[in-house]
């Protein structure tokens, strides 16, 4: 695999919350090509890290995040940045799927709306339509985009939700356990859809399926107790972890 | 009134001796036995004396109703507790031994009690709608029921003359029907849209330290009693508004429609609020989460998303508004006016149902004339109406509940 | 973001996304509004109240000689109490005031120079006091008596001296009297405790809310028997023992609607039931306190449940496991642990019912008590409805009364619901 353009910069990252640190001090770059993995075990702190990335932590009460964060080489943390724009560009996907209670089509069309993206019905028909599309649902739901949302099946609410994040036009895809409340079979669609994502998408995915990990990602990152331990090609962390704890834990005996 | 209360105490304290003698009588036996005998017992003394107690004192309590219903003297009835009394006792506690299932005795009556407890609730809806009904039928015996919510003219006071009873034109309801919408609908316009906005703000934007603020703020403004509010309407906003109109050349009575509509506006606010909170807290924060994730502000997300979801709470919450504004009575009996004018125009004075009754009903009169009678067929008006809204409402926040639960 | 080609970068997008937060600004400039009306809007009830209302806590009393002539009050000298209750006091007072004003001789001026005091007040106090001690006929006594509602606003600056005459309710002449009162130090301003133990008048410088307390707290305590026990045992079964079934599914629903039911309807209940069907007295504490007990029970039944179901189910499920009964586990373990939130709810709920007026009015408390209340029983009246009586009379007076009895009226609310908030933050328990 080639080298590819770096998309986030991070250096001496700490995220707190009420004044406890649960991050302490991160360094770490992400490529724009592929998908990005974050595992670790529950509480490491790797989706608080995530959360970094389209400062979604603003909307926790409490939680303070310092150190520097560049996307294309800019700091995201600067106060001239404005957080809403940011999160047009970097879109999210989280744990348990959360369609609006509203239509399949309000759903998907609600990010274009705020943004103003379509200048009239038709494009916005379009941006629908291939978001529904992209995120392999339309087949699905083209004769129903009027019903409820939240009338879907938890796989199917799971790829509205990523298509809603596509129907904005990202540039990246956070994913925060995407899988963990969908069955096997959802999961394996997921997974396909994730891959087929990565070709356009740059893709940080946090799970705690290393299987998961290590089917779908390019690099992998580890997490333990608030430190990135170790960041590599995926291959590598499977094959050949550098450090012990990542070893202990990709065998099964911490997590 | 005293020897209620003496008999009262009376049986309380055939009770106590009751329970006191039964319990000593079970530890005796128990004693008796021999050392960790009680185990073997089903009921515990204390059980054995309270079964008693209640034997004595139920018959005791029974004794003295059926004493003050007969209109016995209170030295026969006493006579009669104490007899009762001690033979309820001994029969008790004639049956203290190892298997007699004391407790499960006692726990009956207190679940019983429990039980009884629940009813007199229902008994109360049951109470208030016997009592308006009756009254309200003999009403419509003498005013026709259609002639009473289509008539346009309401003047019962002189529907006191002899000449007059029963004729329709005078109990005609619907000048009392639209001044009470016209209040409620000024009340709900100045509610609505403020303690709607207090709760958005309060739970998305308002930092701890303002909400320290505000919380108490608005719980003052929901414990200040209506008739505080009714006051302040009558002495203050009314020759406020009046002083304002004079200066753009309108004439104004002091109790009009928009007076006594802005304050008891002012009252709702913490109730439109307080349930609008609850509601708009019941979205869950993913939604907010997805939202935000999309690049939203926090104004796009309540209106777009935490609205939508919470759309049928709000409905409720503002039902169960609509339905306070339609029942209270002290700020417009004050500051309303009692002119039952059939008029659209929130710069006069109008009547509601509410002053209606009191206007009817306080004072001496006599039960059977038409004028009392219309104050119950109002009352029924309003039951109904206030039952209907706060049944949609309560189905309505329900079905919400159970959608975010 | 200059250094992205992203379509949010555009130039179109970053102008509307200067528009979109300006409508951010807008909205939450319009939540500060919200609450910016609301917060004024106590104020100005706050201010109201206080402004007219604080000056009634001072009351301006005359203090004179009074002489009780035998000859006027007692003719025949057998000093029976029962016919010294008729004489004519009112004699005995303009005697002395006659006297301390030796040149008015004029009638009207007379009337006018009486009415600087409370015209029926002291003649009634001297009243109660030969009655109670007949001995005092033929003693001269200093007494202090209220001056005349009017002359106490003058002194308290509401009524103008610089209008004309026939435009304010005291003349030129009293005034003068009055200015000289004040220079002599007979007519004094004093710590207004007649307000706190007179009953109603129909002369606003003896009106006091005395009666209409002990009304209240009568009424109170009725309302307490009613609905605390019955709705925590009420709402013990419904949270513990009810089966699932329709008929408790509409107790609930029954309840719940009972408690959205508007207050006005509950005093039409008491009138039809408890008055004309049962037969008890109007204007009574014990019909009031029964009508505003079931009022306040669905209020007491849910604030109840709501702390029961808080309990968590473990600590019933602990007690059953060792072999106690259903009734043991709920009243030894659950009922104690939620203890603390059912005795905040229920004085919440009292509180409430003390500033209910609506569902009195038609029970017969308004009315005109000048006896305070001995019994349960007797005909009174209670604060809300005292408020809602005196509101009705513009003279300044009588506003200044009314603002009064608000103001203790919501001193005694935010007591009762400081001491709730108090007894919760200091006793509750959080799962």
């Amino acid at each position: 695999m080639s080298q590819s353009k770096i998309k986030f910069s991070c250096r001496d990252v700490r995220v707190s919350y009420s004044g406890k640190e649960a991050l302490h001090g991160i360094d770490i770059e992400i490529e724009d090509q592929g998908v990005t993995a974050f595992i670790g075990p529950s509480g490491c702190g790797k989706s608080s890290f995530l959360r970094v990335f389209n400062r979604m932590n603003d909307t926790i009460p409490g939680c303070t995040v310092s150190g520097i964060v560049k996307m294309d080489g800019e700091d995201i943390y600067s106060p001239h940045l404005d957080p809403v724009l940011l999160r047009a560009r970097v879109g999210m996907v989280f744990q348990k799927p959360n369609p609006f209670p509203k239509s399949i089509y309000d759903n998907v069309a609600y990010g274009p709306r705020i943004h103003g993206l379509a200048a009239n019905k038709t494009e916005l028909d379009e941006i629908v339509e291939s978001s529904l599309t992209k995120a392999g649902l339309w087949a699905e739901v083209k004769d129903r985009l009027k019903d409820s949302g939240t009338g879907l099946s938890g796989g199917q609410q799971q790829r509205l939700v990523i298509a809603r994040a596509i129907a904005v036009s990202p540039e990246v895809i956070l994913m925060d356990e995407p899988a963990s409340a969908l069955d096997p079979i959802a999961t394996a669609k997921l997974e396909e859809l994730i891959d087929e994502l990565s070709k356009k998408f740059c893709i940080v995915i946090v799970t705690h399926s290393m299987a998961q990990a290590a089917r779908i990602s390019d690099r992998t990152a580890f997490f333990h107790m608030g430190n990135l331990i170790e960041y590599d090609q995926t291959s590598n962390i499977f094959t050949n972890p550098k450090d012990s704890r990542t070893q202990d834990y990709i065998t099964g005996r911490i997590g | 009134m005293n020897t209620v209360l003496i008999l009262a105490l009376v049986v309380a304290a055939l009770t106590a001796a009751s329970f006191v003698f039964a319990r000593r009588k079970a530890r005796a036996q128990i004693a008796s036995i021999g050392k960790g005998a009680g185990l073997g017992f089903h009921s515990q003394p204390g059980y054995h004396g309270w079964f008693s107690g209640i034997i004595s004192g139920l018959g005791a309590f029974l004794v003295m109703i059926a004493g003050l219903l007969t209109g016995l003297g209170l030295p026969i009835t006493l006579m009669a507790m104490l007899v009762v009394a001690v033979i309820g006792s001994f029969l008790a506690s004639g049956r203290i031994q190892k298997d007699f299932r004391a407790r499960t005795y006692v726990e009956y009556f207190i679940k019983t009690l429990l039980v009884v407890c629940s009813l007199i609730a229902v008994f109360t809806t049951i109470g208030i709608v016997l009592s308006l009904l009756f009254e309200s039928l003999r009403f419509f015996e003498e005013v026709p029921f259609l002639d009473f919510i289509t008539g346009t003219q309401w003047s019962p006071q002189t529907a006191m003359r002899e000449d007059q009873v029963g004729q329709s034109g005078a109990f005609g309801a619907v000048p009392v029907f639209t001044g009470t919408f016209l209040i409620m609908a000024i009340a709900i316009a100045v509610s609505a849209p403020i303690g709607l906005m207090i709760a958005i703000y309060l739970s998305e934007y308002a930092g701890h330290r303002t909400r320290k603020i505000v919380k108490p703020v608005i719980e003052i403004l929901a414990g200040v009693p209506t008739v505080v509010y009714g006051f302040f309407a009558l002495l203050t906003v009314g020759p406020a508004i009046r002083a304002l109109a004079e200066t753009m050349g309108y004439s104004v009575p002091t109790q009009s429609a928009i007076t006594a509509g802005l304050v008891m506006g002012i009252m709702i606010i913490p109730f439109v609020s307080s349930l609008s909170d609850d509601v708009i807290n019941a979205v869950p924060q993913t939604m907010r989460d997805g939202s935000y994730a999309l690049g939203a502000t926090k104004s796009e997300t309540m209106t777009k998303v935490v609205f939508a979801g919470a759309l049928p709470g709000i409905i409720g919450a503002l039902l169960l508004a609509v339905s306070r504004a339609i029942g209270e009575t002290m700020i417009v009996v004050l500051a309303a006016g009692r002119a039952a004018n059939l008029t659209g125009n929130p710069f006069e004075a109008v009547t509601t149902v509410t002053v209606q009754i009191v206007a009817l009903l306080t004072g001496d009169q006599e039960f059977d004339s038409a004028k009392t009678l219309a104050a119950f067929a109002l009352g029924l008006m309003l039951f109904i109406i206030t039952l209907v809204l706060n049944f949609i409402a309560l189905i309505i926040v329900r079905r919400y509940r159970a959608r975010y639960d | 973001m200059p250094t992205s080609d992203s379509i949010h970068a555009s130039e179109f997008a970053l102008k509307r996304l200067k528009k979109r937060h300006a409508k951010e600004r807008r909205f939450k400039a319009f939540g500060l509004l919200a609450i910016g009306i609301a917060v004024m809007a106590l104020f100005w009830l706050l201010s109201t109240v206080l402004g007219n209302g604080l000056n009634a806590f001072i009351q301006h009393d005359m203090t004179m000689d009074v002489e009780l002539t035998e000859s006027v009050l007692d003719p025949s000298g057998v000093r029976d109490p029962d016919e010294l209750r008729k004489s004519n006091y009112r004699r005995i007072i303009q005697n002395s005031l006659y006297e301390r004003f030796p040149d008015v001789t004029d009638r009207k001026a007379k009337r006018q120079l009486f009415d600087v005091i409370s015209s029926s007040g002291a003649p009634n106090l001297i009243r109660q006091m030969v009655y109670n001690n007949p001995d005092l006929v033929g003693q001269t006594l200093t007494i202090r008596v209220p001056t005349s509602d009017d002359v106490d606003q003058l002194l308290k600056g509401n009524i103008s001296r610089d209008v004309s005459e026939d435009r304010r309710k005291i003349s030129d002449q009293q005034i003068t009297w009055v200015d000289a009162l004040v220079e002599t130090g007979e007519i004094k301003s004093r710590f207004n405790t007649g307000f706190f133990t007179n009953t109603d008048s129909r002369d606003a410088e003896l009106a006091g809310i005395g009666g209409s307390f002990i009304g209240s707290l009568m009424t109170l305590l009725v309302t307490a028997c009613l609905a605390i026990p019955i709705g925590i045992g009420a709402a013990i079964w419904l949270d513990e023992f009810a089966p699932k079934n329709r008929f408790v599914d509409f107790i609930e629903i029954n309840i719940n609607n009972l408690a959205a039911v508007p207050s006005i309807i509950f005093g039409v209940l008491g009138l039809a039931i408890f008055i004309n069907f049962i037969g008890m007295p109007r204007s009574a504490p014990i019909v009031g306190g029964l009508v505003l007990g079931l009022r306040a029970l669905p209020t007491v039944i849910i604030a109840t449940r709501a702390t029961l179901m808080a309990v968590p189910q473990s600590i019933r499920d602990g007690a059953l496991s060792i072999g106690a009964s259903h009734i043991q586990a709920v009243f030894h373990h659950k009922v104690p642990q939620a203890g603390p939130g059912i005795l905040t709810g229920s004085i919440i709920a009292m509180a409430q019912a003390l500033g209910e007026t609506a569902p009195l009015l038609m029970i017969g408390m308004v009315n005109f008590n000048t006896e305070i209340p001995n019994g349960i029983t007797d005909s009174a009246t209670v604060l809300p409805v005292q408020i809602f009586m005196w509101a009705g009379n513009a003279e300044r007076a009588w506003v200044e009364k009314t603002s009064a009895g608000i103001i203790v009226l919501l001193l005694v609310l935010l007591l009762i619901n400081g001491f709730a908030i108090w007894l919760r933050n200091r006793l509750e328990k959080r799962w």
